[in-house]
């Protein structure tokens, strides 16, 4: 029997920009099959967010532009340009 | 310092002798009392104790009165153990709650008494995070950032790290134990001036704290270095000082009419 699993790929990019450098890098896996987790690796698995698309990602979700809150416009916080993807891998169950 | 409010963190590898390292396996084994929030160091940790021994080593004790100057206080202590090929790495965070104070910090003192190896998985920094304004694991979903530092260090090894620094303990691969003790100190004096200023206008300053790191977002990585200079300036007292023009271009409100 198969099923559809749900991977995810989280990429942190240079500017708002698709096209730019991956910064940071995450990966879930809802096939069970691999379990990424914190600090497991020193080099990104895409050079940029296109690269990743080039290779079967499916973009779902992309940061919005928000302007910073009047007086704090000089604070440093989360990554601001968060990138979500996603596969759908047909899986064997059982 | 200039390094130091650039990274966040201060590396020291061996500053402790072999023979502390290898009492240290027991000692931290079997656990070192909790001590009450804010105590002086000397009630904390009496003459001959473990940890103040560790405060008393010349370089450690050095770099701790140029950070946080003379009779700092103890935060807290923790003893860390990972077990081998056993748990999940922590998610990465900053500890305690988000501490955005501009002109002062907390250092958090990380011993490592036995060689780590990439497999122990040492702990995970980011250099340059310190002075991002998050909440403990609000960052979890982060995974890895280019540039990130995975520790491998030679046993003895001490790191003092500023509060504010994004870490957390890697999943421990390896079939050893690995241990890890920190001290959070508290200053109980102004952060000014308290290091060897001999060279506070050699160049090399500014190249410091220019420095950029891999996981920077190139604008925001301008606000990393705006951000450093009002901290430069909390530390040195020099409300004049810059780099590259970029915190005095945007104060320029210029008062005189010229009609």
């Amino acid at each position: 029997m198969t099923a559809v699993r749900q991977q995810v790929l989280v990429l942190y990019l240079g500017t708002s920009a698709l096209d730019a450098e991956v910064v940071g890098w995450s990966v879930y896996d809802g096939t069970g099959l691999t379990s990424p987790t914190t600090g497991d690796s020193d080099e990104p698995p895409y050079r940029t967010g296109v690269d990743a698309l080039r290779d079967g990602w499916r973009l779902f979700q992309a940061a919005q532009l928000i302007p910073p809150y009047p007086g704090h416009e000089y604070d440093t916080s989360f990554l601001k340009h968060e990138f979500l993807f996603e596969k759908l891998v047909t899986t064997t169950e059982g | 310092m200039a390094r130091f409010v650039a990274h966040g963190a201060l590396r020291m590898d061996a500053v402790v002798p072999k023979d502390m390292n290898a009492e240290a396996f027991g000692v931290l084994a079997a656990g070192i009392p909790a001590v009450p929030y804010g105590v002086p160091v000397a009630e904390a940790y009496p003459e001959g104790s473990f940890p103040r021994r560790i405060l008393g080593l010349p370089e450690v004790a050095g770099a701790l009165r140029s950070l946080v100057g003379p009779d700092p206080t103890v935060d807290h202590h923790f003893v860390h153990v990972r077990e081998p090929r056993g748990g999940s790495a922590q998610p990465l965070h900053g500890d305690a709650i988000i501490d955005v104070r501009p002109d002062a910090f907390d250092v958090q003192l990380m011993y490592y008494p036995q060689d780590v190896t990439p497999e122990m998985g040492g702990t995970l920094s980011v250099p340059g995070s310190h002075l991002r304004r998050i909440n403990e694991t609000d960052i979890g979903r982060y995974q890895n950032l280019r540039g990130q530092s995975r520790l491998v260090c030679p046993a003895g090894t001490v790191v003092l790290l500023h509060h504010g620094i994004w870490h957390g303990g890697r999943r421990n691969d390896s079939d050893v134990v690995r241990y890890m003790f920190k001290i959070r100190l508290n200053p109980t004096v102004r952060q000014r001036l308290l290091w060897d200023t001999a060279d506070l206008h050699d160049p090399g300053v500014a190249e410091e704290l220019q420095r950029t790191f891999p996981w920077y977002e190139p604008a925001t990585a301008r606000l990393e270095t705006y951000n450093r200079i009002m901290l430069w300036r909390a530390l040195t007292g020099d409300d004049s000082f810059d780099l590259e023009y970029w915190a005095t271009r945007v104060a320029n409100r210029p008062g005189r009419s010229a009609v």
